[in-house]
């Protein structure tokens, strides 16, 4: 589904990607963890197409489509979803209407009819179930004055309703209490399918004791560094970045 | 590294679609302004004397002014003898019916998207249009005389009712209000007279549709509606002009009166030509409207939607004379690429309860600057006033500005003046937010400014409500920057 070939990104001519590959298959789950600083989130950012970043090198294929030929807009129509670390507030568009644009310019993309009153309204209410998110925040502008726990809610609820292929997830649990990051990866666990990828970044093994990734990678300056199952997210836990990191460093040094 | 152009600049970009001219034979008088031009546009009128010697008055009046310095806006000095004060496009016959007239002026019409021909017309809008100096056509108006509403040019006004425009033209603009008031009652043109009889409610929009189209032609006109006792109109004025590599001025009146328990609603659309992105060209539209809720219980409204114009000065005002009485102002001024627009209103109070409702959007994209100036004023005798203004601003980008100056005078202890404002900024990292959802930064644009102005779009009537907004999206095509 996702097939990422030694990607090299800069961004104001500093190179942050140092090469990094990765390839994700429809079901799966992947997680990415590092230390700050490693480049977890300008890799999301690359994905999406934020433009401030400029890939050098390699390639990124998406359902066999070139995703860096593709606008941001279109990634996100063809089916790749961006869960926001630091979601943004747009004054004077409620949550409402906002994703029924997103739904309707996805649809108009597909070739589809926009769907009307009756049938988002309907969509809406099985979603709202699914993430556990109160009606009243939909009428608000979106994400404005919203808490941190109501703003990563409100993303997971785009991600349902948008129906993604890929969801990347750039540190959801990052900012949420225990039951915020409860009813956050719950909903996420809900959203997982056959054909539905996942990449989950965080810094902390905890979102994983709720949702359990079938791969986790090591990024580390740029490159990941190690790759494994879940257990290495709980090694990684127990024995912190530096028993990975200190190594490379020390090889980097000699 | 970054060369690439913002997203949000490239978003705002657009051709005005007004901007072309109409071929037509007009009579023209030589540029400049003197006791004669002024004679000569009275006898061009046919004027009575009184009105000969009120301009006279006025124009020696405003030659003893300076024009005002205090908005906030730049402009060249006006050079007041290079322009054009009255420029007509020439009738072949007389018309008695609006279907005999000329075919160009017809299609110019038609093309504004504003029918003339009698079968076409909106039904439920009647429409007066004003083409540089004169009214061309009023339309419904013999329907609208069987009820006694009176809708016609104020030239037209000034030959039939004499007696309502002397006694109430300049009562509420004084012609020695200020600069452009001055001038304007000097050297006014045309313009749209409707008067609402007593215990009347006018059962269709009355509207007038402006058109500079003479290159170096200022256009001045002059409106006046009055509404007798417990009689009820909804007036809605707009206005386009031809691009031109040179400022045009466009310096208008408008006197409102609203008797006893009387409401009248007065919308704009303003859609002169706003010069190029560069910022040449354009229309300095420097208009002074005010209306007087004479009348116990009586309301005036204001809406505007300001989208064109080079510069815009204006600020449409309420004295609420009446007890009880209530004054509305609801704005919405898009400025884009290099226009100034420094407008908002005043609310007087000097009647006993009497209220007061200031909401005001301004949007700034490209380069330009937008000002909103308001003046709230409770006099002593002004017993329980109350004024609720609220002032958002948006910002598009970060090279343009949006400011605002509240004035607030309070002279009884029993008023009650509140004042909310907020500044927003739409920047790239909304526009990324929207597009990773599938939405593109133009109609990302469109969903945050129509969100924001929507509540002063409810205002307008409904006939045009749809069309205001469309405007809006389009003026601010390419106003992502």
């Amino acid at each position: 589904m996702l097939s990422v070939k030694n990607i090299h990104a800069n961004i104001d001519g500093r190179e942050i990607l140092k090469g990094i590959n990765l390839d994700i298959k429809p079901g799966e789950v992947h997680a990415i963890m590092g230390p700050n600083g490693s480049g977890k989130s300008t890799l999301a950012s690359v994905l999406a197409g934020r433009e401030e970043y400029e890939v050098t090198e390699g390639a990124v294929s998406f359902l066999g489509k070139d995703l860096l030929e593709l606008s941001t807009e279109d990634r996100a129509r063809e089916g790749l979803f961006l869960a926001f670390q630091y979601p943004v507030e747009i004054p004077g568009v409620s949550t409402t209407n906002f994703i029924k644009a997103a739904v309707n310019e996805k649809r108009k993309y597909l070739g589809q009819e926009p769907l009307d009153a009756v049938a988002f309204l309907k969509m809406m209410k099985e979603k709202m179930a699914l993430v556990e998110i109160d009606q009243r925040l939909l009428s608000r502008s979106i994400n404005e004055g919203f808490s941190g726990g109501e703003k990563k809610r409100n993303e997971v609820f785009q991600m349902a309703m948008l129906e993604p292929k890929l969801a990347i997830m750039d540190e959801t649990d990052s900012g949420l209490d225990i039951d915020a990051l409860r009813i956050v990866a719950n909903g996420i666990n809900k959203l997982r399918s056959p054909d539905r990828a996942m990449l989950l970044i965080t810094h902390y093994q905890r979102l994983l004791d709720y949702i359990h990734p079938d791969f986790v990678h090591v990024l580390y300056n740029g490159r990941i560094v190690k790759s494994g199952k879940k257990e290495l997210a709980l090694e990684l836990e127990e024995k912190g970045y530096d028993f990975i990191t200190d190594d490379i460093d020390l090889a980097a040094n000699q | 590294m970054k060369e690439k152009p913002d997203t949000l600049e490239q978003a705002v970009l657009t051709e005005y679609k007004y901007g072309f001219v109409t071929d037509i034979d007009t009579d023209v008088i030589a540029k400049g302004l003197s006791e004669n031009t002024i004679r000569l546009i009275s006898s061009k009128k046919n004027e009575p004397e009184w009105l000969l010697d009120w301009r006279l008055k006025a124009y020696n009046h405003w030659l003893k002014l300076e024009e005002p310095k205090w908005a906030n806006i730049k402009y060249p000095i006006i050079n007041y003898q290079d322009i054009i004060y009255y420029a007509a496009p020439k009738p072949k016959k007389q018309l008695n019916s609006l279907d005999e007239a000329d075919p160009e002026l017809l299609a110019t019409f038609e093309k504004l998207g504003i029918s003339l021909n009698e079968q076409k017309r909106l039904t439920g809008v009647a429409v007066d249009v004003v083409m540089d100096s004169v009214s061309i056509a009023t339309s419904f108006k013999e329907q609208l005389s069987e009820i006694g509403v009176i809708f016609c040019s104020i030239s037209e006004a000034v030959q039939l009712h004499p007696e309502l425009v002397k006694q109430y033209l300049g009562s509420i603009v004084p012609m020695t209000d200020n600069y452009f008031a001055a001038l304007n009652s000097a050297v006014f043109t045309d313009g749209s007279f409707c008067y609402i009889p007593k215990g009347v409610r006018c059962p269709m929009e009355l509207s007038t549709y402006f058109r500079i189209n003479t290159e170096n032609a200022g256009q001045f006109e002059r409106t006046l509606i009055i509404a007798e006792d417990e009689s009820y109109v909804s007036y809605l004025e707009g206005c386009t002009a031809p691009t031109r590599d040179e400022n045009q001025l466009h310096a208008a009146v408008v006197e409102l009166v609203a008797h006893t328990k009387a409401e009248i609603k007065y919308s704009t659309v303003q859609n002169w030509y706003p010069g190029d992105k560069n910022g040449m060209g354009g229309i300095y539209n420097f208009v002074t409207k005010r209306g007087i809720c004479k009348g116990d219980h009586s309301k005036i409204s204001w809406t505007q939607v300001e989208t064109g114009s080079a510069i815009t000065w204006k600020y449409p005002s309420v004295i609420l004379k009446g007890d009880y009485s209530i004054g509305e102002f609801y704005s919405v001024a898009f400025t884009n690429n290099h226009q100034q627009a420094d407008t908002g209103t005043k609310m007087t109070h000097l009647g006993k309860n009497t209220r007061s409702r200031i909401v005001s959007k301004g949007i700034s994209a490209g380069h330009s600057q937008n000002s909103y100036r308001g003046l709230v004023r409770a006099s002593k005798q002004a017993t329980n006033a109350r004024n609720y203004s609220q002032c958002d601003s948006l910002l598009l980008g970060d090279k343009c500005g949006a400011h605002t100056f509240p004035y607030i005078e309070v002279k009884n202890k029993t008023a009650i003046v509140e004042h909310e404002a907020t500044t927003s900024k739409i920047g790239e990292d909304q526009l990324f937010y929207c597009k990773q959802r599938g939405i593109d930064a133009e109609t990302a644009v469109a969903l945050i400014v129509n969100g924001f102005a929507k509540e002063v779009m409810n205002q307008l009537p409904m006939e045009f409500a749809v069309e205001a907004q469309k405007l809006l999206a389009i003026s601010m095509e390419g106003s992502v920057g």
